[in-house]
């Protein structure tokens, strides 16, 4: 169904990106850049006898959120796994360099991604390492850059990497962000090191709860459209400043949880040394419960990045 | 890749005046539909790209079956498939030609 | 003078040859082996309990460890062939003859074993069926069975997966077989005794707990819209139609789906307390909301379900359970149940023909039979009428005093037209029929024959069979929901059209069903974590089906 459902019953982590967007930017108000009728599709998939996909796997565009002008990117992370290929990267590369231009209250990038193409890889990186450099220009034009991650794919490999150079992120229970993804861990270290089939252990070391409790991540939604909506929000008026003081601060944060938590074996050492009482209860939590356990942890809200 | 296309007249334009609307995603066992008002009222023009090689007369039959059932005049459609069956295309474009109407 | 008690005088031979190997009934699992080689003869009749569910694990490698010099050409009559070691036991020569029900788990070996003459076949059987023979000419010998634990006089505790227990023992014991026993402990005393001990010869402490195959557990992430159309369907224009109250769900998508639409779709149509109120089903995780919702008043169980234990206990006034809270299950009378005391089955298979047979047997797969056969049948020797019963015996037609009339209980095919590949359900000739051809089968392994079902419904429609008034009108009804395929591709449309008028066939729309409606947001449920928080936090997903 691509009719809008009602945000608060739409979850985030079924609905497609073009389905996240129309329900998360204030209604009608989304205007699409280089949309499927342009037709600008990967010059590379036909190669290899894979279908392609008329926006390439990412709705880019502009449109208002609560009445506040915004660019928003939304990765399909069905199509390919949501990653990125040549004609995907570019459309996020050229949203972020017309943020300098535009200025919007804030740029917001909805991650759903598995890293690279594999099918496009040079292309890929070379995506990605672009658009982090945009995000820098971004960032230090004024604008924040607000991640949003809740999808089946989840922001992997160079999508992680984005994420880290965000101003701020906002993650869901199904949520995971990492750059090595289980399988990779497992195949270079070893299933005794890393059970990839072990989902529990993917979702306690890399999932949103985790994410949120060691500071990974700035806010944790419900599974909803609306959930993420409020949160995004919320994170514009709470973006720090991009300056070196910001910059020092997060150092020191990042420091301070290798330090503090380097020697942990599992996610749950690591929620048990934050203060938590009862970390074998976390991955089961509520979102109520969860929210209230995150308000008694100092690490859970900081002011870097 | 196999490309495939099927140009229909039709009896009833596809009403209002939505000028594009897409539908669908480029999965396994799934597929994305784009349809574009862009033809005379009395045509329709399906354009299939897919994977899954020899299935033809099924696109066909799947394709003609919409276009009588309509109303799809007017309609240019353009469809990626990621290998889905004929039921999911039945509705891919059933719910295609709605937001046109929308 | 002639010698009536042979069969009794081996069994206390075999019996104290087993003692030599135990203390008291109590073997160690160590001695398994030579505990084996001491009770079985070769040649003898052997049940090793391969349920559809739990199975004698411990037992079954121990079996196929025995020396085939001393144990062989066994003749195994079990219901299912799901563990490597059920079919390792015939490469060795241990067992040459098999007469069983369900193969599900080994269907590609035990084709390709059949193929190559590896196993002599008795026959595949339904459940019920094999159950049977079990008292009349496949007796067995000795049972090799599973339970949870047992005290040192071998009182059995069975648990949740009774399953088909006291009904092998019932054979064995009474015809002068031996019972073995593996338990996951012995204790002083067992929660409640499932089998009394003077039924049970040896038990044995196995090194790990039996295994329990998680089968019944459906998770809603994976139903498509096109299962929920077909759902749809099925509840207004079967379930409603019919005021379906006393039913069966073989397991599947299709069937969770509907599950799933009950507290939704179900409820939107007014249909609590009027339909889908009395089961015989295993428990499905997928019902919990329909329970929690108020729609179910009472279900018999044929096992249990890996996680659903702490949900049956806190759920006494709709599960049957003992003295211990815990579940009690038993596959013979729930067989029975679903064969008499349902007004309708509901399923779904692989392939159905023009005559509207269907089967689950590829040419690659053999998957035996299970229940679907009995629950999917038409049970003549019926009796006890019911308005559903009596409904869709006048669509069956028939001329005379109605007083004469046989009612008809519904049996429903659930099905994509198309399945996994883009391989069509709808076919000329069932596979089936080339692998009995193969394998030199008498009978093709027909799942449900044509004249049992009564509607076939897809995404198409629900093709009402019992308005058929010959094979022609049953032909064009299928090929009439037979979508794309080339079955349905093949219709003759004005008959087709003709069959529509008659409300032979209906359409999503005659039923007022918008396909476009047919959407996720419908499910009570989306997620096994859903089916928790409907649960309450009792129902306990096994580690495959969580992300916590």
């Amino acid at each position: 169904m691509t009719t809008v459902s009602e945000p608060d019953a739409l979850s985030w982590y079924e609905a497609t990106a073009r389905q996240r967007v129309a329900a998360f930017l204030d209604a009608g108000s989304f205007e699409e850049f280089v949309g499927p009728s342009e037709r600008a599709m990967s010059p590379h998939l036909t190669l290899f006898d894979l279908p392609r996909a008329f926006d390439d796997g990412i709705v880019v565009g502009r449109g208002r959120l609560d009445g506040r002008p915004v660019s928003i990117a939304a990765q399909e992370g069905r199509f390919m796994g949501g990653a990125f290929g040549e004609v995907h990267g570019a459309k996020l590369v050229g949203l972020l360099r017309a943020a300098l231009d535009a200025k919007p209250a804030a740029v917001l990038i909805l991650f759903d991604t598995g890293g690279v193409r594999l099918q496009e890889a040079n292309a890929g990186e070379t995506a990605i390492a672009e658009t982090m450099r945009a995000i820098v220009d971004v960032r230090g034009a004024g604008v924040p850059v607000i991640g949003l991650i809740g999808g089946r794919a989840g922001a992997f490999g160079g999508g992680g990497l984005i994420a880290a150079t965000c101003s701020r992120l906002a993650v869901s229970e199904g949520g995971r962000i990492s750059v090595s993804g289980p399988e990779v861990i497992e195949t270079n270290k070893g299933a005794e090191e890393f059970d990839s089939r072990d989902r529990a252990l993917v979702w306690r070391t890399m999932g949103g709860k985790h994410r949120r409790l060691i500071g990974g991540a700035d806010a944790y939604a419900e599974d909803t459209v609306s959930a993420f909506r409020r949160a995004a929000l919320a994170l514009i008026d709470a973006a720090p400043p991009f300056d070196l003081a910001t910059l020092e601060a997060e150092q020191e944060r990042l420091e301070r949880r290798v330090a503090r938590f380097g020697d942990c074996r599992d996610a749950t050492e690591i929620w048990a040394r934050l203060g938590v009482n009862d970390p074998d209860a976390v991955p089961a939590m509520t979102t109520d419960t969860f929210d209230e356990t995150v308000a008694r942890i100092p690490e859970a809200s900081h002011d870097a990045r | 890749m196999e490309s495939l296309t099927f140009r229909h007249t039709t009896t009833t334009p596809s009403p209002g005046s939505t000028p594009r609307a897409i539908t669908g995603v480029v999965a396994s066992g799934n597929l994305e539909v784009l349809l574009e008002r862009v033809l005379a009222p009395d045509a329709c023009e399906v354009t299939i790209e897919t994977p899954v090689r020899g299935y033809g007369d099924v696109w066909e039959a799947v394709v003609a079956d919409f276009v009588a059932r309509g109303p799809a005049g007017g309609l240019r459609i353009s469809i990626n498939d990621g290998g889905a069956r004929p039921d999911a295309v039945a509705l891919r474009l059933a719910q295609g030609a709605r937001l046109m109407e929308a | 003078m002639a010698d009536w008690s042979r069969q009794r005088t081996s069994r206390d031979a075999r019996i104290a040859a087993g003692r030599a190997r135990a203390e008291g009934k109590v073997v160690a699992a160590g001695d398994v082996v030579a505990l084996l080689e001491a009770v079985l003869r070769p040649g003898d009749r052997v049940c090793l309990e391969g349920d559809n569910q739990k199975q004698a694990d411990g037992l079954a490698r121990a079996l196929a460890a025995c020396d085939p010099g001393t144990i062989h050409d066994l003749h195994m009559v079990q219901s299912g062939i799901v563990l490597p070691e059920h079919l390792d036991v015939f490469e060795t020569g241990i067992a040459r003859r098999l007469d069983y029900s369900y193969s599900g788990p080994q269907g590609a070996r035990i084709a390709r074993m059949l193929y190559a003459g590896q196993i002599e076949l008795g026959a595949v059987h339904t459940y019920l069926e094999l159950f049977a023979r079990y008292f009349v000419d496949l007796t067995p010998n000795v049972a090799l069975i599973a339970g949870v634990c047992a005290d040192r006089d071998g009182n059995l505790y069975t648990g949740p997966n009774t399953e088909d227990t006291p009904t092998v023992v019932e054979a064995t014991h009474f015809k002068n077989g031996v019972v073995i026993a593996q338990v996951n402990r012995i204790v002083d005393r067992v929660p409640r005794v499932d089998i009394p001990g003077d039924r049970i010869d040896f038990v044995v402490e196995a090194d790990r707990p039996f295994y329990v195959e998680p089968l019944f557990t459906r998770d809603p992430a994976a139903v498509t819209e096109t299962q929920i159309l077909i759902a749809m369907m099925a509840l207004k224009g079967i379930y409603a139609e019919y005021g379906i109250r006393r039913l069966n769900h073989g397991i599947g998508f299709g069937t969770a789906a509907i599950e799933l639409l009950l507290p939704t779709y179900g409820e939107r149509l007014g249909l609590k307390g009027k339909v889908a109120t009395h089961w015989a089903l295993n428990p499905h995780p997928t019902l919990i909301p329909a329970i929690e919702a108020g729609f179910v008043e009472q279900i018999h169980c044929f096992g249990s379900e890996v996680g659903m234990d702490r949900y049956i206990r806190e759920r006494p006034d709709v599960f049957f359970t003992g003295a211990d809270g815990s579940l009690r299950s038993n596959r013979a009378l729930c067989q029975t149940a679903g064969l008499y005391a349902c007004d309708m089955f509901i399923g779904a298979t692989l392939q159905i023909d023009l005559a509207g047979h269907s089967s689950t047997v590829t040419q690659s797969r053999v998957a035996g039979f299970g229940g679907a056969p009995n629950m999917g049948s038409d049970p003549h020797g019926r009796r006890h009428p019911s308005d559903t019963w009596l409904k869709a015996g006048r669509e069956a037609g028939g001329a005379g005093d109605p007083a004469l009339m046989r009612g008809r209980k519904l049996v429903v095919q659930l099905v994509e037209t198309f399945g996994e590949g883009l391989v069509p359900t709808f076919v000329e000739r069932l596979d089936a029929m080339e692998l009995a051809r193969k394998i030199g089968l008498e009978l093709a392994p027909v799942m449900i024959y044509g004249d049992d079902v009564t509607h076939i419904v897809t995404e198409e429609g629900i093709a009402n069979l019992l308005l058929c008034r010959d094979a022609d009108e049953r032909e064009q009804a299928i090929r009439g929901v037979a979508g794309y395929t080339e079955v349905g591709r093949g219709r003759d449309r004005a008959k087709v059209e003709a069959l529509r008028a008659r409300k032979i066939i209906r359409r999503p729309e005659d039923l007022g069903i918008e396909p476009l409606d047919a959407d996720r947001s419908l499910l009570a449920a989306r997620s096994i974590k859903d089916l928790v928080h409907w649960s309450g936090g009792l129902y306990e997903p096994p580690a495959k089906f969580r992300n916590w």
